[in-house]
């Protein structure tokens, strides 16, 4: 069985304990996914399956695309990622997996895209303090000093204003509270990455 | 919301939530866990406060006073712990958010009791 699963982010909800208590939950939306390639040690030099979510219509696909879907055999879908596999798993194309992957209880990472802040000062981004905002300080939410004058340059990686967001973010050690495998959705506790309907990648979580 | 967030949602909603509004006088009766026995508590207060995000999270506020000291519980409106909810008076305010009452003892907390017809009629 894949130890991940592709889903979408549907939203942040609550759920009650047995004993009342409340957990805050984002709701995945996780698989049906479909092996679409599965790629050898002998043949590719590494192991993996490449794993597609989300049926789409053949004429939405250009050629190059079709053509690997028809190659392998396989229904055409959306998005395509891919997937490590260990060495005892067998899989073949063709093969469906779906959120009963994981069970309540387990622990899992997830991967999704940040939401973009745009173009953002160091205030946002880095959580400088900034300067005061009375007292005649003239220095609100400005950078400051970019170094040492002893240097005459400004060394590699200063934190400067620039674009937020938009980047890979992984949530780790996330608890999974309930799976409906009817509806394929994952309940996991806390918040994760990305907008509403975002993409993500949800993987058994190993320290 | 997306929709099957909404069914998540619906299916932890009780019903026969009783219907009450800040200025109101409930029993909540709350099931507690003492020595791995189950016994039912009852917490009797005005609600000063009601948080109707939605409906499924709804929550309230409940404030009394035990032995001169003020007491406040916040309850969710749709928790398995409470038993049920008896609403004994209909108080007549004009906030929404009682909060000036944590401010007041004795007669100078006083909500007045609501006289109409309509709301006899909707209980």
């Amino acid at each position: 069985m894949p130890s991940a699963i592709l889903g979408r982010k549907l939203g942040m909800t609550q759920v009650f304990e047995d004993d009342g208590r409340v957990t805050p939950v984002t709701v995945i939306e996780a698989g049906p996914c479909v092996v679409t390639q599965v790629k050898t040690q002998e043949k590719d030099g590494y192991s993996a399956i490449q794993v597609g979510f989300e049926t789409v219509k053949e004429q939405r696909l250009n050629e190059p695309q079709k053509g690997h879907f028809r190659a392998h055999n396989v229904e055409p879908s959306r998005v395509l990622r891919e997937i490590a596999i260990g060495a005892g798993e067998n899989l073949a194309e063709g093969d469906q997996f779906a959120a009963d992957i994981f069970a309540s209880g387990d622990k899992v990472s997830v991967t999704g895209i940040s939401k973009g802040k745009g173009f953002a000062g160091v205030v946002k981004r880095y959580h400088f303090h900034g300067g005061d905002m009375t007292h005649g300080s003239m220095i609100h939410r400005k950078p400051q000093s970019s170094g040492a004058t002893d240097a005459a340059r400004t060394f590699k990686g200063n934190k400067k204003p620039g674009h937020m967001g938009s980047e890979q973010v992984t949530q780790q050690n996330l608890k999974v509270v309930r799976v409906d495998v009817s509806k394929n959705l994952l309940l996991v506790k806390g918040a994760i990455p990305g907008a509403n309907g975002g993409l993500v990648l949800v993987k058994k979580f190993i320290r | 919301m997306h929709p099957l967030i909404a069914e998540i949602e619906k299916a932890q909603t009780k019903a026969g939530v009783p219907t009450f509004d800040a200025g109101d006088t409930v029993k909540v009766h709350y099931k507690v866990v003492e020595g791995g026995k189950e016994r039912i508590q009852v917490f009797e207060g005005v609600v000063i406060a009601t948080k109707q995000g939605n409906e499924a999270r709804n929550s309230f506020t409940v404030r009394k006073h035990t032995n001169g000291v003020g007491v406040e519980r916040v309850f969710l409106s749709n928790s398995p712990r409470i038993d049920k909810i008896d609403v004994t008076r209909r108080g007549d305010v004009r906030r929404a958010k009682l909060y000036y009452l944590r401010g007041l003892v004795g007669k100078a907390a006083r909500i007045k009791e609501k006289r109409s017809f309509a709301h006899a009629a909707a209980k």
